[in-house]
């Protein structure tokens, strides 16, 4: 038997839609490469002058520094209590549990602009406001949800038999925890924590309201570059985040493949 | 009624119960009060509504722009996942992977990639004038194309993932089967596809809407403050202008349109489609 194809207009169509989201993204490989000092394609020649200025500036290396304890911290924050949290919830699986994950995944539907408003108010009575501790707080927590959904749907493949076999052998329950379940979900808490620690790199609205002169994460630098001084050294930067990113979404799907076998 | 062998896995959802309830709500809850309290106690900032041609200009300018993204992003995001859906499964894998990628990469790096194409003197309008197609340069950025076509760009993974969940569940011998009786494609697609399809184009259509209504970075880089959608509005209020009754006034507003918005459509689509299988 035949499989239905998609026509020549909807292949044509999926290619054009394709391009046009890579498209893009990939064109400041060569603006980064430009022999040129402003942002443009190169000319004559491809130079690496600007990855050199990015590299030797302690500013963008401060940040980038800044950036990654931020959202190694957040990540171990979201992780232990995401993960927790929706173990909890799964062998609950009551009403009231169902109730306390629609309230993780609040971070994911209200926009972060509300949040970052009402952290600005609420972190200058707490004195935490530029504060590497307020940062991670705020990150930690609103990186929460994604372990949630990573972790859930792991446990949704989990026999629960096997949890109430190893109770029933007289196992604790912080044995069953650590032998039993954690085991078996590892790849999906792996994936939450690579989702997590993304959200902190990358995230950038609270970062404008609550952090100013000491906090200054990566994000916030390109933030400010983008709007003040449009150089190729940005394109640099860009290039750099683009392959980073990349680089933990291949790690990902690699494990989800194994986790699949 | 709590269970005396459940208290321990009750303990194990407390401390992401306290720190989100500590550091999420409480900050919110404080929004949502603010914009009943100050400067004067009562519903004076929402009277603003009805009265304030600014706000109402703001309000009326995102739901346009929403409108425009949805739409745009549904249509291109369902010819691509209508691609995907019918490719083979290892073809599959680099269709996802084109999308996942986008999906995952820096928001500023994606706006700053489209600043550099589209201003004044960008790629596209050099490469425009060399050739000669133009003579003046075009406005491409800093106004509200710049922000549609920065916000479809990140809108459309997001609109393809819950419409491929729904055409994956399609099943492939149905098409087959209509194809022997002597179907023609148009009329595959028209009568079998696209109704199947349809659970998972709405639940993508509530997806990027909501994304959308309150997105901050892209149309601020992109609409270089001429072009001003709820989101800057409200960081412009609260940074700027110190008027914390009416910022947080339209965060409210904000929120509540989010929420009316998934609650009617709860009632439509499973929201474990939105929100994937982890989804409440």
């Amino acid at each position: 038997m035949m499989s239905h194809q998609p026509g020549l207009f909807a292949r044509g169509s999926a290619w054009v839609v394709a391009l046009y989201l890579l498209l893009p993204i990939s064109i400041i490989l060569p603006v980064s490469m430009t022999d040129q000092r402003f942002l443009s394609l190169p000319r004559e020649a491809l130079s690496l002058q600007h990855y050199v200025t990015v590299f030797g500036s302690p500013e963008w290396l401060a940040s980038i520094w800044q950036s990654f304890q931020i959202a190694v911290v957040s990540t171990a924050i979201a992780v232990v209590a995401g993960t927790l949290c929706a173990i909890g919830c799964w062998r609950l699986a009551s009403r009231a549990t169902n109730l306390v994950r629609a309230l993780m995944l609040l971070p994911i539907i209200i926009p972060s602009i509300v949040y970052a408003v009402g952290l600005y108010r609420y972190f200058a009575g707490l004195d935490l406001l530029d504060r590497f501790m307020g940062v991670v707080l705020a990150h930690g927590v609103t990186g929460i949800p994604y372990v949630v959904i990573t972790v859930s749907t792991a446990l949704a493949a989990f026999d629960p038999r096997l949890e109430q076999a190893a109770r029933g052998m007289g196992a604790s329950l912080m044995q069953t925890l650590r032998w039993v379940i954690l085991p078996r979900i590892t790849p999906g808490i792996l994936s939450g924590a690579i989702f997590a620690f993304i959200h902190s790199w990358d995230e950038l609205v609270i970062v404008l309201f609550i952090a100013s002169r000491d906090v200054f994460t990566l994000p916030r630098r390109i933030w400010d570059g983008i709007n003040e001084n449009l150089d190729p050294a940005m394109a640099a930067v860009a290039v750099l985040l683009v392959v980073f990113t990349t680089g933990l979404l291949l790690l990902d799907l690699a494990l989800r493949r194994r986790r699949a076998e | 009624m709590m269970r005396r062998q459940d208290v321990g896995w009750w303990l194990l959802i407390l401390p992401a119960f306290l720190l989100m309830t500590a550091f999420y709500v409480a900050p919110i809850a404080q929004v949502l009060a603010i914009s009943f309290t100050e400067p004067t106690p009562g519903l004076g900032n929402y009277e603003r509504l009805f009265t304030n041609e600014s706000v109402q200009r703001v309000i009326i300018t995102t739901l346009r722009i929403c409108v425009i993204t949805t739409t745009i992003s549904l249509l291109l995001g369902y010819v691509l996942s209508y691609r995907i859906a019918l490719a083979s499964p290892a073809a599959q894998r680099w269709w996802i992977l084109a999308v996942l990628v986008p999906l995952w990469i820096s928001v500023l790096v994606r706006a700053f990639a489209w600043v550099t194409l589209l201003r004044r003197q960008g790629l596209v309008n050099e490469t425009l004038m060399s050739t000669g197609l133009i003579t003046e340069p075009l406005q491409l950025v800093w106004n509200e194309f710049g922000i549609v076509v920065g916000m479809v760009h990140y809108m459309v993974p997001y609109a393809v993932l819950p419409m491929l969940a729904s055409m994956r569940e399609i099943d492939p011998r149905l098409l087959a089967a209509a194809r022997g009786l002597g179907a023609g494609r148009i009329t595959i697609f028209a009568k079998i596809f696209l109704p199947l399809s349809l659970p998972g184009l709405l639940a993508a259509g509530v997806l990027v809407f909501i994304f959308t209504l309150g997105f901050y970075i892209t149309p601020a880089l992109l609409g270089g403050g001429k072009t001003l959608m709820v989101a800057e509005w409200i960081g412009l209020q609260i940074l700027d202008l110190l008027r914390w009754g009416l910022g947080t006034m339209m965060a409210t507003v904000l929120v509540v349109a989010i929420l009316v918005t998934l609650a009617i459509f709860s009632r439509l689509v499973d929201m474990k489609r939105v929100f994937g299988g982890g989804g409440a």
